[in-house]
């Protein structure tokens, strides 16, 4: 793939970047990324990742636009509710950049389709709500050899991680979904949209640095966010050796469907 | 004691505790939400009731985030 005039120029802010160059450019054109979740994670990322030219990009979403959405999830308007969110957010991302390719998805992950979506991909992006998709996300992941950034939110805090075959992954650190009950909806714990914005656009980056192969990933390790402290922390995890998935005495061989409970609530005090 | 929990210094009353005792203390109602790392390592949340904590360990208690 050769760059044409037009787009030396409609990238040439990222083209002068050492680690993207004319090179490096051709690389996004020719890369394809799939964002499961076209939510307060994925608005960001597919926006940030058509306005620079990632090729082709798979999104996956099986719900409609609803008001509520909108105060975070701005790949959406007010003049989208009750559409797809797929085709919503394809019809933005067209706006911004006509020549990346999208693929919509209207259906939800799971055990029975998951592999065979994210396997024409070079990347994912994991922006679901809920942990049942977040662990099918990291499962299918590894046993695809995919690479994938794992990003969660609540409130005003949000981590994300960065997995590549044979890193830390997910279940290194937290083993499987937490035990329903007890836990409000997505809806009573709220989340803050600029939260959401924030860690959506950290898992653009580590995207378009894993296909540039620039730069340090968050592998081996999760970034923690606060933002009513403004604070920031980056904790290392090794990989576990008792992982249920990748560690020494494997339990898990298959993917597995947990039933659907949405975001967790849990505090300190 | 002096440990360093989720990376501020703090200082525990009590000279011989656990994990567990440790979760208690830090007044966390919900163990079973809790991922613990202790030196590096993530501690199985069976074992927080047989981890000991010593003076200037590092431990680092993460919590499940669903949202997105």
């Amino acid at each position: 793939m050769k760059l044409n005039n037009e787009q030396i120029e409609r990238y040439s802010r990222q083209i002068i970047l050492r680690e993207v160059g004319g090179k490096g450019q051709e690389r996004l054109l020719s890369s394809k990324v799939l964002v499961i979740g076209a939510g307060g994670l994925g608005s960001p990322a597919l926006y940030y990742l058509a306005a620079a030219g990632v090729g082709t990009l798979g999104i996956v979403d099986a719900d409609f636009v609803d008001i509520t959405n909108l105060q975070r999830q701005i790949i959406h308007s007010t003049s989208d509710i009750g559409k797809e969110k797929v085709i919503s957010a394809k019809e933005k991302i067209e706006k911004i950049n006509p020549e990346v390719r999208v693929i919509t998805y209207n259906t939800m992950v799971n055990s029975q389709n998951i592999r065979e979506i994210i396997r024409d991909y070079d990347f994912i992006i994991d922006g679901t709500d809920n942990f049942p998709a977040k662990f099918l996300i990291n499962d299918a992941c590894y046993f695809e050899n995919k690479p994938y950034s794992h990003g969660g939110i609540l409130r005003f805090q949000g981590q994300t991680m960065t997995y590549v075959p044979g890193s830390t992954c997910y279940r290194c650190i937290f083993n499987s979904p937490p035990p329903k009950g007890v836990v409000p909806s997505c809806s009573e714990a709220g989340i803050i949209g600029a939260m959401a914005g924030l860690l959506g656009t950290i898992q653009a980056s580590e995207t378009i640095k894993y296909l540039l192969s620039a730069g340090e990933l968050l592998t081996g390790k999760l970034l923690f966010v606060d933002l009513l402290a403004t604070e920031f922390r980056v904790i290392e995890f090794r990989k576990n050796k008792k992982c249920p998935l990748c560690g020494e005495n494997r339990e898990i061989f298959e993917l597995q469907d947990y039933e659907q409970y949405v975001c967790e609530d849990i505090r300190e005090e | 004691m002096k440990v360093i929990i989720n990376g501020k210094e703090e200082v525990i009353e009590k000279e011989s505790i656990t994990m567990l005792d440790l979760l208690k203390i830090k007044k966390v109602k919900m163990i079973e939400m809790v991922t613990a790392e202790h030196n590096g390592e993530i501690v199985d949340r069976e074992n927080f009731s047989n981890t000991p904590i010593k003076d200037g360990d590092i431990i680092e208690f993460l919590y499940y985030m669903g949202g997105g």
